[in-house]
């Protein structure tokens, strides 16, 4: 019996080591996208999130609360002050004792320095306001702190990606790593990497969060989704962003 | 205020033909949707989309509910002299959205 679990697991580990896609042969969600929705991200003009990073550029230079502060007065120029910021968020939080992502970050500002009422989540000054901020970073390598302390949150994503869940059963890792390029429906399975967030989804016709993108996915299984800015949806995306580290921020990419 | 993006050339040469980019945030709802309530949600589009070159009309459109949200129209007209082309978009309340950009013809 014993030996028969020594062979079970040796089998897990094999399975689980050949499943992580290397590092060579990652691609972001673009490489899945058609031509047409590649042309519409690569030309300013006609990517849509657009809209939204130059709604976020206006609210940079707004006060707000009752500091009467915008996020210029403390921060400057955002091309030199936000540049690179979202290739390294999530980032550790010495205060919360836990990792926070951009969104969240955002929000902590305005509380603390602006002493204004936070953003709701996925509302469309939030999602301006980020994407005014990655978009600051497009064309950056993807480069999470590599804090010691931050070990044990990306050890939790790494386990939330892997763990079966809903009433599909499925890991994340089941679809992103073991059957990428393939189909679900009529829709290819990308990778699953947040390189463009917040992305432009043609079928949310809007822009949206990693998070909500990762909501869909548990929606998708039929698993009960993370409550927006819950900590484990901030360990799976910390998770995702080191398995894409190195990659190129696309923001705002367009995705279908 | 909607966000607009329009993309023209600055210059052009008298003859050539100039590829125009218009891009507007719109939540384009076509009427036909249902809230979580049951309710209908009524139907709000850009119906209307028309440039002028110096006053004169040089490309118009009419929108349907089957267009989707933030309309991207692309579209060409020849560069004939120095000037200015104005963009009307209208939607079901009648509001109008104008934005304007000058060419020079060199």
């Amino acid at each position: 019996m014993r030996r028969l679990f020594g062979v079970a697991l040796a089998l897990v580990a094999t399975i689980a080591v050949a499943a992580e896609i290397a590092p060579e042969a990652r691609r972001s969600g673009y490489g899945f996208a058609s031509a047409e929705t590649r042309v519409t991200q690569d030309d300013d003009t006609a990517n849509p999130g657009m809209l939204w990073v130059s709604q976020g550029e206006g609210l940079w230079t707004k006060k707000a609360g009752a500091a009467g502060l915008s996020c210029r007065d403390c921060h400057g120029d955002a091309q030199a002050s936000m540049s690179n910021v979202a290739a390294r968020y999530p980032a550790f939080d010495a205060a919360l004792g836990r990792p926070i992502d951009l969104e969240q970050r955002i929000n902590l500002c305005r509380t603390e320095h602006q002493r204004a009422e936070p953003l709701t989540w996925e509302s469309e000054d939030l999602l301006a306001l980020t994407g005014f901020v990655a978009h600051q970073s497009r064309g950056l390598p993807i480069a999470v702190d590599d804090n010691p302390e931050l070990r044990p949150f990306s050890a939790l994503g790494d386990e939330l990606f892997h763990r079966r869940e809903g009433q599909l059963n499925l890991s994340c890792s089941q679809c992103h790593d073991d059957n990428w390029g393939k189909r679900l429906a009529g829709s290819v399975i990308p990778q699953g990497h947040p390189t463009g967030y917040p992305v432009y989804r043609l079928e949310w016709q809007s822009v949206g969060s990693l998070q909500r993108r990762l909501r869909n996915c548990m929606t998708g299984v039929r698993a009960e989704p993370y409550e927006y800015g819950a900590p484990d949806a901030v360990a799976l995306e910390l998770y995702l962003m080191e398995r894409a580290r190195g990659m190129t921020i696309e923001t705002p990419a367009v995705r279908p | 205020m909607p966000r607009v993006l329009i993309n023209l050339p600055e210059r052009a040469t008298r003859g050539e033909i100039i590829e125009i980019k218009t891009l507007i945030q719109h939540p384009m709802e076509t009427g036909y949707r249902l809230d979580s309530n049951g309710a209908r949600i009524p139907r709000d589009i850009i119906n209307r989309f028309a440039c002028t070159y110096n006053g004169e009309e040089v490309f118009r459109v009419e929108l349907f509910p089957a267009i989707a949200a933030n309309p991207f129209i692309a579209f060409s007209t020849i560069a004939t002299e120095t000037g200015e082309l104005v963009f009307t978009w209208t939607d079901d309340d009648g509001q109008t959205q104008t934005e304007s950009r000058r060419i020079t013809i060199e």
